[in-house]
């Protein structure tokens, strides 16, 4: 989720240096920062966290036409804040941005959006659920049960999310350690909608159904000045079972990696560096730059040693900042699919 | 070889310093006045791509509201949440101890495109425009804001007067919350995006480019200098043509020796060609230099002249763009090689040995003649046709091109016949042969008496426009600035307070209420006036139904200027949206001279109940001496002295504008006229030296050089007496067109035409005089030509 990071750093450029207070509780300028033990209190975590640097409501699908086509859809909420708290009308510090893409085995629809707070064009109530930019909206009663719709020029989607089990925290209860310096985020996970809706495309509207994961993160702190991108895989398994992980680049060339293994019922048990592991197998030539597209992807305490396979190569967020992120297949021990975010190929 | 054919080219200009002159003064005089009038508008054109530029008119289409000056934020709002990709701008003056500066905000997270300030290279970052505030202003602006909390930024590219900033900060400057003034359109729009009239019915789209209303506008005025400066290049190129005509005429000898002596015609062409591209670039300078002076005198003026007008901007400062010197120097090489071809071309098909004698010009053949008649009836036609078809802008400077250019065709072929005329009516032999030799130097002559014809009747025309403008807006200014004085206040409550003070003391308060507005989408002003018999009484309607002030006094209708009817193509009956959901009815059409926005005007009552928010900020005082009003206002109240304007103050004003208008038109009125005088002094200077040999025998038979001299001043001023009888009817027709036509485009009114002869008969003195000037020089030289030239004539003769 460098990408979301990456953001926040251009958005904040002084932002990357003045780190190492911690353990105070807010950084130099005068945000919050993640500690460990998390306590939360839904539904109102579900909300923005405003004294948080960044967050965002992360929602990935893998989706199935009636004619058998696998989709996948994306549709991203970020916050990032120029300053912490709220402020009257444009004075609030808080920028929304969003990312919605379609993707499917020859073609990759991307759109974008971006808004300042406290007007009203974009912002997050936990009670009713509404995260919401211009005309993109995640809707609901609770985050149990939510309407998903975005659109760009040639393509808008309007889908069912209903949560067939509980939310999911990773790390330790909900801290999730970025590096082996510290940096760290909240971070839990919704990953077991079902979804039902449609997707308007160039070539007509397909009816669609399958499964979505809410991601849920916010923190204060970008990523060590010594990490250069970020592989992010979540990957469902045909026996239910279902698998977060992420292998953060370093520029040394080594990597730090970190893994959540989430049970059918979504019982979870966190692995930490090194556990996971991540090889790419194959590279192919997207928006002008080699990006892994086949990797191999371990978790010996698992039994876990699978391929994991891009549904389209050529899914490129061509966006402010942009990265790759797309549907992919899983085959090898265990059979499924699921979502791919890769960033820092320059 | 090259050396020697070079020396010998060169060695005519030693031996004609004055044709050398000629060339270099009328092509870089040419040039001058077109460089002069291009610089101009390059400048002004900058600066409203610089107001264009900050704010995305022209590149986008943008959403104004249908009525009023402003919507409210929210409809933005609900306009994103339904997918619209729109971005907010709010626009308003700021009064700083400074000056007026006009504030300008927007949202740099949803402009489209480049249009935002930020994100340059510049360490201005995001997090400081969006929170602290920021301004960017151009260098002058920038330090008239000093006195702000916010940080400013200096930054060329903003347009003049403007501060350009975050459209937060904007609306804290301006003391606007949650209120806009109008949203840009992305270019790209979303799937299913719902129509416009669901979402914000009060909003309407204007499309890119005639989104920029000062471009709209001020595009006239432009197009206007333009022609002018066209104009004055036709008569410099006039000049150029008859010296390089004459130039390759007396090197016809020169070039017989050099090709007898073993030159290549291909080389001796060339060198030529290189010959006269040396001095046209020389002159082409010479001329883009003294341009950038008259531009850098005239800009001033013209700048006043458009902010008075149009309310644009246009920085006061010239610099020199290539934009313009360039197309200086091309226009000076292009219209010297132009009138070089011909000459050229004639030396090309010099048969080697033919007689190198001068032709004393070369005369108009028959069938040059006719060709030059029937060009000149099918421009004319093509006038008339426009004239009745009634086109656009473009299309009526065509008129007024063909009009010109053919009026000056036809010119010769008339003077031939009125000359011929005279010649059959001669007594005597002298009468008889001043007659057949002024026809005879007639095709030498044509060129500068048509500059002296299209000089003479363009000034004729706009001075005939320019008067009869006048006349019509001091009468205007008459009716309409009927009260003895106007009052500014500060507030409501102070207005409020006045009104009860003058009325107890008997005097007639007019509030007048007005809001910046747009009607039928054009940008308008909306007037709330208490109508009355003191308005009944003064103002006069281009057209009017029955009882119209009774109707808008009544609330039942509305009366709108001539400029806003025109533009919108409403008249009487018409119904015209004048926000807050209110419709009304045209009752009449008034004339609102020098105005160049829109105006509509209803009642007081019907205007607060649109705006109830709005309070007079100014007041019409009747039946109270202007200076007891101050006095009296100023120890009730302390009002400053300032805030009382008296009616002639503000007519004297007004007619400043309206003079600083036409500064520029009057200057290039007389540089034209000049260049004309100019052209008609270098064309007899020049014949004089090739009619020696026909001057000649008329001296031996008698007729002493003085009278031979008097001869030749009486016949430049026959002729140019004969021009100027023709350049009247031309002008006349010209300032018909400007009033009738150009005026009703350019500016929206038309305006009577009214005859000033006396004007004219000066005009026509003047005219005399410059030839009378330009002949007495010939005159001279012709008294004082030795005896012995005239003798060598015989002598040389074969």
């Amino acid at each position: 989720m460098n990408a979301r990071l990456i953001a926040f750093l251009l958005l904040c450029p002084v932002a990357a240096l003045g780190q190492g207070f911690a353990g105070l509780g807010t950084d130099a300028a005068g945000f919050a920062m993640p500690a460990p033990d998390p306590v939360f209190d839904f539904p109102a975590d579900h909300g923005p966290h405003p004294n948080y640097r960044i967050e965002w409501w992360y929602v990935t699908a893998n989706l199935t036409g009636p004619d058998g086509t696998d989709y996948g859809v994306q549709w991203t909420l970020f916050r990032s804040a120029l300053a912490p708290g709220e402020g009257e009308g444009w004075r609030s510090p808080q920028v929304w941005f969003a990312h919605a893409a379609v993707t499917t085995p020859d073609a990759h629809h991307v759109a974008e959006r971006i808004a300042r707070g406290g007007i009203g064009q974009a912002g997050v109530t936990a009670q009713p659920f509404d995260a919401w930019i211009d005309d993109w909206q995640m809707v609901g009663k609770t985050l149990d049960n939510v309407r998903l719709t975005a659109g760009g020029t040639e393509f808008r989607y309007d889908l069912g999310l209903e949560a067939q089990g509980p939310l999911v925290f990773h790390g330790d209860g909900g801290f999730s350690v970025k590096s082996a310096e510290g940096q760290a985020s909240y971070y839990y996970s919704q990953p077991f909608y079902r979804v039902e809706g449609s997707l308007d495309l160039p070539d007509g509207i397909v009816p669609v159904t399958g499964e979505a994961w809410l991601d849920r993160e916010y923190s204060s702190q970008p990523l060590s000045s010594t990490q250069s991108g970020w592989d992010w895989f979540s990957l469902s398994f045909d026996t239910g079972a279902k698998l977060m992980g992420f292998r953060l680049r370093q520029t040394d060339g080594s990597a730090y990696t970190s893994a959540t293994w989430i049970g059918a019922d979504g019982a979870t048990q966190p692995y930490g560096d090194g556990a996971l592991t991540a090889e790419p197998m194959r590279n192919a030539e997207v928006a002008g730059r080699e990006v892994p597209v086949t990797w191999r992807v371990t978790l010996p305490d698992r039994n876990i040693d699978v391929t994991v396979e891009a549904l389209n190569p050529d899914a490129w967020m061509a966006v402010s900042i942009p990265y790759w992120e797309g549907p992919v297949r899983v085959s090898g021990s265990h059979a499924g699919r699921g979502y791919l975010e890769m960033t820092g190929y320059e | 070889m090259t050396r020697a054919v070079l020396q010998a080219l060169a060695a005519h200009w030693r031996r004609n310093p004055l044709q050398f002159f000629t060339f270099l003064a009328g092509l870089a005089l040419a040039t001058a006045l077109w460089s002069g009038v291009q610089a101009i508008n390059a400048e002004a054109r900058a600066s409203y791509d610089a107001a264009a530029a900050t704010l995305g008119e022209g590149r986008f289409d943008q959403l104004v509201p249908r009525a009023g000056d402003s919507l409210p934020q929210e409809t933005y709002v609900s306009l994103r949440r339904a997918g619209w990709q729109v971005s907010p701008v709010i626009e308003g003056v700021l009064r700083t101890d400074g000056g007026r500066i006009r504030v300008v905000g927007l949202d740099p997270l949803t402009t489209p495109g480049a249009l935002s300030p930020v994100g340059g290279t510049r360490d201005i970052d995001l997090d400081s425009f969006l929170t602290v505030g920021v301004l960017f202003a151009n260098a002058t602006t920038a330090e008239r804001l000093a006195g702000l909390p916010q940080e400013i930024v200096t930054d060329p590219s903003v347009a003049p007067d403007t501060a350009l900033t975050d459209v937060g900060v904007a609306q804290r400057l301006l003391d606007r919350p949650e209120s806009l003034s109008r949203l840009i359109v992305a270019p790209e729009q979303p799937l299913g995006l719902p129509p416009l009239d669901e979402v914000a019915p009060g909003l309407t789209r204007v499309a890119a480019q005639s989104g920029s209303d000062v471009g709209q506008l001020t595009g006239s005025f432009h197009l206007n200098l333009t022609a002018f400066g066209l104009l004055s290049f036709a008569v410099g190129i006039f000049i150029v043509h008859g010296t390089i005509g004459l130039v390759f005429e007396q090197r016809r000898g020169m070039v017989r020796t050099l090709r007898t002596l073993g030159v290549p015609l291909r080389r001796l062409i060339v060198l030529m060609l290189v010959e006269l591209l040396v001095l046209s670039l020389l002159a082409g300078g010479i001329g883009v230099v003294l341009g950038y002076f008259v531009a850098a005198l005239l800009l001033p003026d013209v700048a006043a002249t458009l902010e008075g007008l149009y309310g644009a901007q246009v920085s006061g400062g010239l610099q020199l763009r290539p934009v313009w010197w360039l197309s200086g120097l091309a226009i000076a090489v292009l219209g010297a090689g132009m009138a070089g071809a011909g000459a050229l071309w004639r030396i090309a098909r010099l048969p080697i040995l033919a007689s190198a004698r001068p032709r004393a010009w070369a005369m108009a053949a028959g069938r040059g003649r006719w060709l030059q008649g029937g060009a000149a009836m099918l421009l004319l036609a093509v006038a008339a046709g426009i004239a009745l078809a009634d086109a656009g802008l473009i299309a009526t400077f065509a008129l007024l091109g063909c009009l010109l250019i053919g009026a000056a065709l036809a010119l010769p072929l008339i003077l031939g016949a009125v000359l011929a005329l005279g010649q059959s009516r001669a007594k005597g032999v002298i009468g008889g042969w001043f007659w057949a030799d002024t026809r005879q130097q007639l095709p030498g002559l044509s060129l500068a008496l048509m500059a002296l014809l299209l000089a003479m009747a363009a000034n004729v025309g706009v001075s005939t426009m320019v008067s009869s403008f006048r006349l019509t807006f001091i009468d205007f200014l008459d009716q309409r600035l009927f009260a003895d004085s106007y009052v500014r206040g500060n507030d409501r409550e102070q207005m409020a307070g006045i009104e009860a003070f003058l009325q107890a003391r008997g005097a007639t308060v007019l509030p007048l209420l007005r809001v910046d507005s747009r009607l039928d989408g054009i940008p308008a002003e909306l007037m709330g006036a208490r109508i009355g018999p003191a308005y009944e009484d003064n103002w006069a309607f281009v057209d009017a139904g029955p009882d119209a002030w009774e109707r808008v006094a009544a609330g039942q209708a509305v009366i709108v200027n001539e400029q806003l009817a025109r533009r919108a193509g409403l008249w009487l009956g018409d119904m015209l949206e004048l926000g807050g959901g209110l419709r009304l009815p045209l009752a009449g059409v008034y004339g609102d001279y020098g105005n160049p926005l829109g105006q509509a005007v209803i009642s007081e009552a019907r205007f607060s109940e649109i705006f109830p928010d709005e309070a007079p900020r100014q007041f019409g005082v009747l039946g109270m001496e202007p200076d007891d009003l101050r006095r009296a206002l100023s120890e009730a109240f302390d009002l400053p002295p300032d805030s009382v304007v008296d009616q002639s103050t503000v007519k004297a004003f007004s007619l400043g504008v309206f003079e600083r208008t036409f500064t520029v038109t009057a200057a290039l009125n007389v540089l034209t006229l000049a260049a004309a005088g100019f052209a008609i002094l270098m064309s007899l200077l020049t014949l004089s030296a090739i009619r020696l040999p026909q001057l000649a025998p008329v001296w031996a038979m008698g007729l002493t050089r003085g009278t031979l001299a008097r001869v030749e001043l009486v016949r430049a001023l026959v002729l140019a007496a004969l021009t100027a009888i023709l350049a009247l009817p031309l002008g006349l027709a010209l300032a018909w067109v400007l009033l009738a036509m150009v005026n009703v485009q350019a500016f929206g009114w038309r305006l009577p035409m009214y005859l000033f002869p006396l004007d004219y008969a000066r005009l026509g003195l003047l005219t005399l005089m410059a030839a009378a000037l330009a002949a007495v020089w010939p005159a001279l030289r012709m008294a004082r030509t030795p005896v012995s030239h005239l003798l060598r004539v015989f002598a040389n003769e074969r």
